[in-house]
């Protein structure tokens, strides 16, 4: 699903690699935790698997695919087969919550008679039924943050990248996210998420990969948050 | 691609940004009835020197009493019967000569009068003062320096002179002012490109977060980039439109109506409406096309993949 070979990479102007020579591999179906401080390069890693950033040295593969080949047309193609969730949702406030579920769709070109079917059923799954024609505005972190699964989730990607998702929510909230997300885990989608939240890692049990100043430093299945130091 | 929400994508983006949309529309509208006017006035040249280059001859003038002593060819008096017979068979000898008419002095003199009807100049001159002389008709008008060539210093020819130059004068004035017309619509034309740009980029920018969002669920660059297009294309449009209004309103008023030109010169045969609706479809496919390349340009810096 996702493979890394010895992946480098540094910004300009800076000194230090975001990352520095890591490798690892992520299997189809997994739930994997991307852990460590900030600036230890979790963002980097997902933006390369994203193709926003490119490797200076070593190869991404995802989905089958070596991104450093991948012609720049094809990107959006690529990234069709992936969902995105931000910590700050990052929906659209003019539009309603099908509205912005909708435009997911809308953007890739889907006919009208898929959309108009899968919405509503991507919305249930996320356990938004009947706030369909709210307005973001109008709902809690949480059900922002839910909207924002189901527009990634909505085209039924391979693989669900999350970063912080439950950076801005209290304990509660992020507890019913983590639930959404082993929900969407277990249809088969692979789930990485980069998160600060030492409760839900501990909690859930899942694969911890952590970085530190751009190193693999730990890839441990059914890891916690971190070591006893 | 679903043309409803593209539509509605764009009128979004074109109400959001409508005192861009506006200054876009007029400087396109501006630029293009600028551009238009001056095609049409090249072509107004071009008709106008055709239709005149067209009348005009070359003039041989032969020696009278009088230019005996201003001009040396002319020191042995007034043009010969024998002379001007010669001046006549080597004229039609001449395979780039049309047709050539004869005009004695004392037609001259009528013509003058009738030229110069207004002005004090036809009471100060008298019929003796003026020369017969040879209107010549070229096939060719420009070929005029074989003829002078052939007739300048030739004996009883007081001077050959060539119609043209008269008019050349008026004509390079003519031109001088369309090539005027073309740097200021150039000028013109890079401001509304600017502005065209600038207001993409605006544009784009307010729609950052939407496009993000498209970029992010895959949706292609063509995709992303469209409405943005679409948007400075259908503001060209309008201003396009607006630019055809303002061709076909300004030959009406200068030509048919207010100014009334067509009355007050009819010398000139000024251009038909066949003309001004000729340059139309042009001055269209500019407006559609200049603001989309320009948007174009603008995007691929700001939406990169």
């Amino acid at each position: 699903m996702i493979r890394f070979d010895s992946v480098t990479k540094t910004y300009p102007k800076q000194n230090r690699p975001a990352l520095r020579d890591v490798s690892l591999e992520i299997e189809k179906g997994e739930f994997v935790f991307l852990v460590g401080s900030s600036g230890s390069g979790k963002s980097t890693f997902l933006r390369l698997i994203l193709r926003e950033e490119r490797t200076d040295t070593g190869m991404v593969h995802v989905l089958g695919k070596d991104l450093a080949r991948l012609s720049n047309w094809k990107v959006p193609h690529m990234r069709r087969q992936l969902g995105t969730v931000f910590q700050d949702f990052r929906l659209l406030p003019n539009k309603t919550v099908a509205e912005n579920v909708a435009f997911a769709l809308e953007v890739i070109g889907k006919p009208r008679g898929t959309i108009r079917k899968t919405v509503p059923e991507v919305l249930d799954l996320v356990g938004l039924a009947g706030k369909e024609d709210r307005m973001p505005g109008e709902l809690s972190g949480g059900e922002q943050q839910r909207v924002a699964i189901a527009r990634a989730f909505v085209n039924r990607p391979m693989l669900l990248i999350a970063d912080e998702p439950t950076g801005n929510l209290d304990p509660q909230t992020s507890v019913g996210i983590m639930r959404l997300l082993d929900r969407i885990n277990r249809t088969g989608t692979t789930v990485v998420m980069a998160t600060h939240d030492q409760n839900i890692v501990d909690q859930m049990r899942k694969r911890v990969i952590e970085l530190e100043k751009g190193r693999l430093v730990r890839d441990q299945s059914r890891g916690v948050y971190g070591y006893q130091h | 691609m679903r043309a409803q929400f593209v539509l509605s994508e764009i009128g979004v983006g074109l109400r959001r940004n409508l005192t861009m949309t506006f200054a876009v529309v007029i400087s396109v509208a501006l630029s293009l009835a600028l551009t238009g006017g001056a095609m049409l006035a090249n072509k107004q040249v071009d008709s106008m020197k055709g239709y005149w280059y067209d009348k005009v001859q070359v003039t041989i003038y032969m020696c009278n009493k009088g230019d005996a002593a201003s001009t040396p060819n002319c020191a042995r008096g007034a043009v010969t019967d024998d002379q001007k017979a010669e001046i006549l068979k080597t004229l039609k000898a001449q395979p780039i000569v049309e047709k050539v008419y004869y005009e004695s002095a004392e037609q001259a003199y009528k013509h003058y009068q009738e030229q110069f009807k207004r002005s004090p100049l036809a009471s100060s001159v008298t019929p003796d003062q003026m020369q017969e002389n040879y209107r010549v008709k070229l096939k060719d008008p420009t070929k005029f320096a074989i003829i002078a060539s052939l007739f300048n210093g030739h004996p009883g020819v007081q001077s050959v002179s060539d119609q043209r130059e008269v008019l050349k004068n008026l004509f390079d004035l003519l031109n001088g002012m369309t090539r005027v017309a073309y740097v200021v619509l150039a000028f013109m034309l890079t401001v509304a490109m600017l502005l065209i740009v600038n207001t993409v980029r605006v544009s784009a920018f307010s729609r950052r977060r939407e496009t993000g969002i498209m970029r992010l669920v895959g949706a292609s660059s063509f995709y992303i980039q469209m409405p943005f297009i679409m948007e400075a294309a259908f503001a060209g449009l309008v201003g396009a439109g607006l630019a055809c209004a303002m061709l076909l309103g300004g030959r009406y008023f200068m030509v048919d109506a207010g100014l009334k030109l067509q009355d007050k010169i009819p010398l000139v045969s000024f251009l038909g409406w066949d003309s001004v609706i000729g340059v139309l479809p042009l001055v269209l496919l500019i407006g559609v096309a200049m603001p989309a390349c320009a948007a174009f340009i603008a995007l691929r810096r700001y939406l990169k993949v």
